[in-house]
């Protein structure tokens, strides 16, 4: 008998296998990487019981993303509503699922958010390349081919553990996707925002800003009324997770996961990590609102957060 | 050098040393990293230097943003600038040629300098380092001599291969992987920048000087140098 896996019979547009993200490597000029919506992915190897920044699949739209598998195996799949199926049966979003041998677990169109992660036993076996298995297309590194790829039809996913212990999301556990209608993304004001006009700070926050269809990976476009700074451009920094970025024609951009590690458009401040996970769940044409938070409110937050998998 | 303190995001902040670029920062920035790295320590999880600022992105379940800011301002309270020595300088050979460098004859033209003069000049200074981004191990360098200086393509290519040295404005670098990019490309190294960066050791880091020397297409080639033309702009 072979190793027990799962095949891609077909590739959907964009599955990558992401884990929490490569850290302590910012400074090579690599970026962080990682699952987009890191809270879905945590809950999504919590309920395999697996440790909570095991490698698993970050499933884009679906688009029909097939995977046949070998043997019997426990998964678990949190985060977007993909439509998905087993053998044309509709899967519980957010909770673990037995797939027997010669089963088919097909990922169609997002009902709800817009991207799946699907943990596997232990986590997904793939190369680990500078303290992670995270994939990023741009840098060519990650990925079971080494080359930061998204999953191709004819790939062999295998993984580490070989058994689960599956836990049920405990009484009353929401896992909040956005809202097609008002999704608050809270932003922490960086100290650049005193080069934006006082029209600008107000607009900022007293505006729905609209998701643009330019969006991916490193960064996310909101389109609304223009922002104004004073600053042209500045002289390229570093940037964190979330930094909200206003070019010259005034509509943020929101750095997310795979951005560039410097750069030099000023900035409004930045999201909260809570928030980008969020983001990364809005399709395009979703209305979002930013909302100002100190940084010591959003740790506040971000560590209630943590102590949820305690 | 005057320190100040910047809120970037819930768990980051931006060290500004300086204003504007120049050679001279990377002393003090480079001693800045140094003592960051040291007081932070396990609460540290990334410290980006570049041109003029360092952001340190700490880990919030270890420190709160109160901790977090006096334990930067205690860290530099007596910081003196690193020992210019400590960089160490590199001599990257470069196939200059217009098959692999098509703006090779363009700058020159623009500086009133035939290519052979414009490849002398690129070579004539030791380049400081100021910062690793854009991508892995790609390092930001300058500054060039203002007569050879040319702002960027207006229309980035879609492709400029491994290796690829070109110029923007004052600065120059290497391509270190096939990416997109916009810079004005005048030659081609074999020096494998990527393969160091993924390793995690990088063969250039801030506060390094870069010396680039020309080569023939033979001693290219001898070095396993990728001779495939360089697609024309998209």
């Amino acid at each position: 008998m072979s190793h027990p896996m799962l095949t891609v019979k077909q590739a959907g547009p964009l599955a990558l296998i992401q884990d929490a993200g490569r850290f302590g490597v910012g400074h090579l000029g690599v970026t962080q990487g990682g699952a987009a919506d890191w809270i879905a992915f945590r809950w999504a190897n919590w309920l395999l019981g697996n440790p909570l920044e095991s490698a698993a699949l970050e499933i884009v739209m679906g688009g029909n993303l097939t995977l046949v598998a070998n043997s019997d195996v426990r998964l678990a799949l949190a985060g977007a509503d993909l439509a998905a199926t087993l053998d044309d049966q509709p899967l519980a979003p957010n909770a673990s699922f037995m797939m027997q041998a010669g089963q088919t677990l097909v990922f169609r169109q997002p009902k709800k958010g817009l991207r799946a992660y699907l943990a596997f036993p232990g986590g997904l076996d793939a190369p680990t390349v500078l303290g992670s298995q995270a994939c990023t297309a741009r840098e060519h590194i990650g990925g079971l081919h080494e080359d930061g790829k998204p999953l191709k039809t004819g790939d062999q996913l295998t993984w580490k553990g070989s058994s689960a212990t599956p836990r049920q999301l405990p009484q009353g556990t929401q896992i909040p996707l956005p809202d097609a209608e008002d999704t608050v993304l809270d932003m922490v004001l960086g100290s650049q925002a005193a080069h934006f006009a006082g029209r600008s700070l107000f607009d900022a926050f007293n505006q729905p800003w609209t998701v643009d269809q330019r969006a991916d990976r490193m960064g996310i476009r909101l389109t609304g009324k223009a922002l104004n700074s004073r600053l042209d451009g500045i002289v390229s920094e570093g940037i964190p997770l979330g930094a909200v970025q206003i070019p010259p024609d005034g509509q943020p951009i929101i750095l997310m996961n795979d951005r560039q590690t410097i750069g030099g458009y000023p900035r409004l401040g930045a999201l909260t990590p809570i928030a980008c996970a969020r983001l990364a769940q809005c399709l395009p044409g979703t209305k979002v609102r930013l909302q100002p938070i100190s940084a010591t409110h959003a740790q506040a937050a971000y560590r209630k957060q943590l102590l949820r998998w305690k | 050098m005057k320190l100040r303190l910047e809120t970037a995001a819930m768990d980051a902040l931006t060290v500004r040393l300086f204003d504007a670029i120049d050679e001279t920062n990377m002393a003090w920035i480079m001693a800045a990293d140094e003592a960051l790295r040291r007081a932070f320590d396990h609460a540290l999880i990334d410290l980006i230097p570049s041109y003029t600022t360092l952001l340190v992105h700490y880990d919030c379940q270890k420190l709160t943003f109160a901790q977090a800011t006096t334990l930067v301002r205690s860290a530099l309270r007596n910081l003196a600038p690193a020992d210019s020595q400590q960089g160490q300088l590199h001599e990257i050979p470069v196939w200059y040629d217009e098959s692999v460098g098509p703006e090779l004859p363009i700058v020159a033209k623009r500086a009133g300098l035939s290519v052979e003069a414009l490849i002398e000049r690129h070579c004539s200074h030791d380049y400081c380092v100021f910062a690793l981004g854009f991508a892995p191990g790609y390092g930001f360098m300058g500054l060039v001599d203002e007569a050879i200086a040319t702002p960027r393509l207006k229309t980035p290519r879609r492709r400029v291969a491994a290796g690829s040295v070109g110029i923007a404005d004052r600065q120059t670098a290497i391509y270190p992987l096939l990416s997109p990019g916009g810079w004005n490309i005048l030659g081609r190294t074999a020096v494998p920048l990527f393969e160091h960066a993924k390793r995690g050791e990088p063969l250039l880091r801030p506060g390094d000087k870069v010396r680039f020397k020309a080569i023939s297409q033979s001693e290219f080639e001898a070095a396993g140098g990728d001779t495939t033309p360089l697609e024309e702009r998209s």
